[in-house]
């Protein structure tokens, strides 16, 4: 699994990053650590019509992106 | 050194911009709320009022109206900037009924950019105070990472002509004067991801002064006013709302919005304070079961530079929208307190 390190990004980086990785690969997992971010990637993989969930992980989450 | 950073533009320097810089509302609350009470019988609307800026009586018929905003870059063009924080600091008073009489600037510079970019920044913010009729007699600049820059404003104006957020009534129309989701571009502009077109709409929108809303709306009878910015038009018309202890129901259908706003919230670009805002004020707006997700995130967006929030009679709103020629719009009407401040309907 591809995984995509936006922790210490803030907006809208990490939405960016996932863009980039959704284009080379079909299912990614991207770490956030700020609420923002969580909100925003979870809306980008689903508006890019992906399977979307989240779990806390150590100091902030981890988004899996599934197709 | 100083010509990286130009050509990299004035954005790339700063974490958050515009409006959506502001603390968190409620962490603000917090503070504010824990200092010692100051009461001044002069001091008719001060900060415990929520109003956009404090009025202070001169006990001649007139009251002295005063506001200061200021923030980091949400555009790279320096001149641009100026006119934004300039446009977005005399919204206050505009939004107070009133018109901006003199001005001091607030400015934050970093040490290692060209002071060129200082004056273009300056000479953006002159050309809106002059639109506007209002002086800048002086100001304070010191050097920071991040580049700021603002205005404190000053007005003189009649106390019984002053609009505050707390005389809206009951059957009541609210009229918004600028578009939504200005916050919602600029944060897709900083990851590169916003229209051409959209871009200049958005920034249109944010040099445009409140001015000729102000001078319009002035013909008639205004009952609460205020201007949507940072706290988003929710938090904005709760705010409207608990001050006139009435209910401000929003009719979502209504709603003007700046295009490709809409598709880019929905692809998750959402300033951080979309999310404080909620926290704040969350608990005081109602939505319909199944409402629109992502037009639940515009409305809790911060703009910068916004629109004003009016609030007048029906009639008088009809009329107003008509002579403001396409830059304005009712988006809902004031009713009967109910069991929130604001009710977004569909």
């Amino acid at each position: 699994m591809v995984e995509i390190d936006a922790r210490g990004r803030s907006c809208p980086e990490p939405v960016i990053m996932a863009k980039r990785a959704l284009k080379e690969n079909e299912e990614i997992d991207v770490l956030v650590d700020n609420r923002a971010s969580l909100e925003n990637v979870q809306r980008y993989g689903r508006a890019m019509k992906k399977q979307v969930s989240a779990k806390e992980e150590g100091t902030g989450w981890r988004i899996e992106i599934r197709r | 050194m100083a010509d990286d950073m130009e050509r990299a533009g004035l954005t790339s320097l700063v974490r958050s911009s515009g409006c959506n810089a502001k603390l968190p509302p409620g962490d603000l609350h917090r503070v504010l709320s824990e200092l010692p009470p100051f009461h001044s019988e002069a001091l008719i609307a001060g900060y415990e009022s929520a109003d956009d800026a404090f009025v202070y009586d001169l006990g001649d018929g007139r009251v002295l109206i005063e506001t200061v905003d200021f923030f980091p870059p949400m555009v790279d063009d320096p001149f641009l900037f100026g006119e934004i924080a300039a446009a977005n600091a005399l919204s206050d008073i505009y939004a107070m009924g009133a018109e901006p009489s003199v001005a001091l600037s607030i400015a934050c510079f970093p040490s290692c950019l060209d002071l060129d970019v200082l004056k273009s920044i300056m000479l953006g913010a002159r050309s809106k105070t002059d639109e506007a009729g209002c002086a800048i007699a002086g100001g304070h600049t010191i050097s920071d990472r991040e580049p700021k820059f603002g205005l404190a404003v000053t007005a003189v104006y009649d106390k019984d002509k002053v609009w505050t957020n707390g005389g809206a009534r009951s059957g009541d129309s609210i009229i918004l004067t600028k578009r939504l989701g200005v916050g919602v571009l600029m944060t897709a502009s900083k990851g590169g991801e916003c229209p051409e077109e959209a871009f200049d709409d958005a920034v249109l929108s944010m040099r445009t002064l409140n001015r000729h809303a102000r001078n319009t709306a002035v013909r008639y009878s205004i009952h609460a006013a205020t201007d949507v910015t940072g706290f988003s038009l929710l938090g904005h018309s709760a705010e409207m709302a608990e001050a006139s202890e009435c209910t401000i129901e929003i009719n979502s259908s209504s709603l003007p919005v700046h295009r490709s706003a809409y598709d880019l919230a929905a692809f998750g670009f959402l300033p951080e304070g979309r999310y404080t805002n909620e926290d704040y004020i969350g608990s005081k707006v109602s939505f319909p079961e199944g409402f629109d997700r992502t037009l639940k995130d515009l409305m809790f967006s911060p703009e910068t530079s916004g629109g004003l929030l009016l609030s007048m009679p029906k009639d008088d709103a009809e009329n107003y929208v008509r002579s403001m020629e396409g830059n304005a719009w009712i988006i809902g009407r004031v009713i009967d307190r109910a069991s929130l401040p604001v009710a977004v309907i569909m």
